[in-house]
């Protein structure tokens, strides 16, 4: 379902809109009513992060949307849950450290398939981290979404490349996650050796959150993906997060 | 290709690399350079000479006279309470500093519990010249305001972890955190046999001085190899430094002891691998203290060094081998040995050592007269003293 969204998007001349929430954040009502009011907001994508006890990768917003859903009792099952609930009509990747997946038991990528979830990405599970594991993910319902960094040598890349499915998660910056108000100045050098050595689209993430950034990393790459601005603008109400994602939309279709 | 792209290595099903991406390729520098490191004799003779002349090593091995005639057997204390700053991190912090410098890199990042490494560290790098950032919980910046003080008179700065439990797990987290942002210019000195490789092997190597020269002064003083060696185990990069020289001495019986806190039976505890299962923190597979959803369990132990939900993944591979064997000592106990150790033998151990002390202490007739019992005594307890004294346990 990932590779549909995209081929039609590449078809109409689009960008992607990825949005990241929390599982279970603010609460679980409101978390339905987030991720239903950003599919029908525009964005192409969902990415349902499930909540982590030490987030290693993210920054304090995020952080502090795993930690409240984690005292409100949400788990990657209870992500699930929260997915089938919602029956959205664009594709889920499902976004998670390894741990709970690992605990999830090894039917989790087919319970998450049943759930209505189309892919998996994993922060901690780089390429050549565990050949076992990665084997696993590669050859389940799931399209196993890998990530590149700017830190990522070209020939790694390729490598990155070669083993994911659905789309490339580029990483426009060094660090967390989290919001910054200018963009990193190597992201376009990044987005093109990584273009030149990948078919799969390309979404770029972190520190990314104004409809300007929108705008200029939109007219690089096949999409962004807009988490932290998301999930700190559903900490104060579910509107607010939905009148962000369609002043993103809005700002990605501005493009050509 | 790339070395990142092999499967990385492991003990046994743990260790490995389970990182953001981000840090791959600072990985992959680390590993070759340490590499490159070991093999210039330029490099191990600079680390040599700063152990030995600056570090104080060798550490001294003690006999233990009144204590040993408790136990009914000979008790050898290695002395890595006597190392410059008072614990062994400073052979791992010393080593890791010169391996900066050699990387070129000009800022150091250490995570610290009880506050030892990150006072090895300020130590090194005020030594080096080099910048020092250090991430501690705000609960154990409480416990060891001492070790806060030592550090931000060696020019370190140490920020106040806030998140979580405000200890050594999440000042852990902070620290990595920290590298993926700065990778390019940071070097992280992890303290303990954790973290993803080559981390763990690193810091193993690093700490191997304690058993080399422990298993040479063994033979010299006891005339004989230990029946038993035995080292506290948080993180485990003592006990790993120990037992590492004695790994291949199939009759030398290894024993980690993990902090039980309030008790195994409830879940104030910190002992992974007596009651943890295996799963993925900070970078590496290892036993952890997780619930059934894969959240990392929070820790307790009265010792802040010891306060971790995981440990090293070699220590979980000598447990699953069976090769080491792991126990566990409660608070209070541990409490009680402090005081043991300091009456008995004139050593006031660190609450971490303290561990090690209680078992040996609750196993007093375990051994022959002929059958010698090896401790590390992995840090001096100066800086628990005001923690104990609050606790009250000193009876005067």
């Amino acid at each position: 379902m990932l590779s549909e969204r995209f081929t039609s998007l590449r078809a109409a001349h689009r960008r992607a809109l990825v949005c990241y929430v929390t599982a279970g954040h603010p609460d679980r009502a409101r978390s339905l009513d987030l991720i239903r009011g950003l599919a029908e907001a525009g964005a192409d994508v969902l990415e349902i992060g499930v909540p982590f006890s030490d987030p290693v990768a993210d920054g304090p917003v995020i952080q502090s949307s795993s930690q409240e859903a984690l005292e409100k009792g949400m788990t990657l099952n209870g992500a699930l849950e929260l997915v089938a609930e919602a029956k959205l009509p664009i594709p889920v990747v499902l976004f998670s450290y390894l741990n709970p997946i690992i605990a999830a038991g090894p039917n989790v990528l087919e319970r998450a398939r049943d759930a209505g979830v189309s892919g998996v990405l994993v922060t901690d599970l780089p390429v050549g981290s565990d050949a076992e594991r990665e084997a696993w993910f590669g050859a389940g319902p799931l399209d196993f979404v890998r990530l590149v960094a700017p830190t990522t040598p070209r020939d790694r890349m390729a490598e990155i490349a070669k083993h994911g499915r659905g789309f490339v998660y580029l990483i426009s910056r060094l660090g967390v996650t989290g919001m910054h108000a200018e963009l990193a100045s190597t992201l376009p050098a990044s987005i093109a050796t990584l273009r030149s050595v990948c078919t799969l689209p390309i979404c770029v993430g972190f520190g990314i959150s104004t409809p300007e950034h929108a705008r200029t990393v939109g007219a690089l790459a096949d999409g962004i993906v807009v988490g932290s601005a998301i999930v700190q603008a559903a900490g104060r109400s579910v509107r607010e997060a939905v009148d962000l994602t369609r002043t993103l939309r809005a700002a990605l279709d501005e493009i050509e | 290709m790339t070395a990142s792209v092999e499967v990385s290595e492991r003990f046994g099903a743990f260790g490995g690399r389970y990182v953001p991406e981000t840090l791959i390729p600072a990985l992959d520098a680390l590993t070759e350079a340490y590499a490159e490191a070991m093999r210039d004799p330029a490099f191990t003779a600079a680390l040599d000479s700063a152990l030995r002349n600056y570090a104080g090593r060798p550490s001294p091995l003690s006999d233990a006279p009144r204590w040993s005639e408790r136990i009914g057997a000979p008790v050898w204390l290695k002395r890595e309470d006597l190392n410059h700053t008072g614990a062994h991190k400073i052979n791992n912090a010393l080593a890791q500093g010169l391996l900066a410098q050699r990387m070129g890199k000009h800022r150091i990042i250490a995570e610290t519990g009880a506050g030892q490494h990150g006072v090895a560290c300020a130590t090194v790098c005020a030594r080096l010249g080099l910048e020092c950032v250090v991430y501690m919980g705000e609960e154990d910046m409480r416990r060891q305001t001492l070790n806060v003080f030592r550090m931000r008179m060696m020019g370190a700065k140490v920020n106040a972890v806030t998140s979580g439990t405000r200890t050594l797990k999440d000042a852990t987290s902070e620290a990595i955190r920290d590298w993926v942002s700065t990778c390019e210019e940071s070097y992280y000195i992890i303290g303990s046999v954790v973290g993803p490789a080559p981390y763990p092997r690193m810091v193993r190597d690093f700490q191997a001085v304690i058993g080399r020269e422990a298993r040479g002064q063994m033979l010299e003083r006891a005339g004989a190899l230990p029946r038993t060696v035995v080292a506290c185990v948080g993180g485990g990069s003592n006990a790993i430094g120990i037992f590492h020289a004695f790994v291949g001495d199939k009759d030398v019986e290894l024993v980690g002891v993990e902090a039980a806190g309030h008790g195994l039976h409830t879940t104030q505890h910190a002992a992974s691998l007596s009651k943890g299962t295996p799963g993925v923190l900070h970078g590496a597979m290892s036993y952890l203290l997780q619930d059934a959803d894969g959240q990392v369990h929070p820790a307790h132990s009265i010792s802040a060094g010891l306060d971790y939900p995981g440990v090293g993944p070699e220590h979980s591979h000598l447990r699953d081998s069976g090769r080491a064997t792991y126990v566990s000592i409660t608070d209070d106990q541990a409490l009680a040995a402090f005081d043991l150790l300091a009456r008995l033998e004139g050593v006031i151990p660190a609450l971490e050592t303290a561990h090690a002390v209680a078992w040996i202490d609750a196993n007093a007739g375990r051994w022959k007269s002929d059958e010698p019992v090896l401790l590390c005594v992995s840090g001096r307890g100066d800086k628990d003293v005001a923690q104990v004294a609050e606790t009250r346990i000193l009876t005067t």
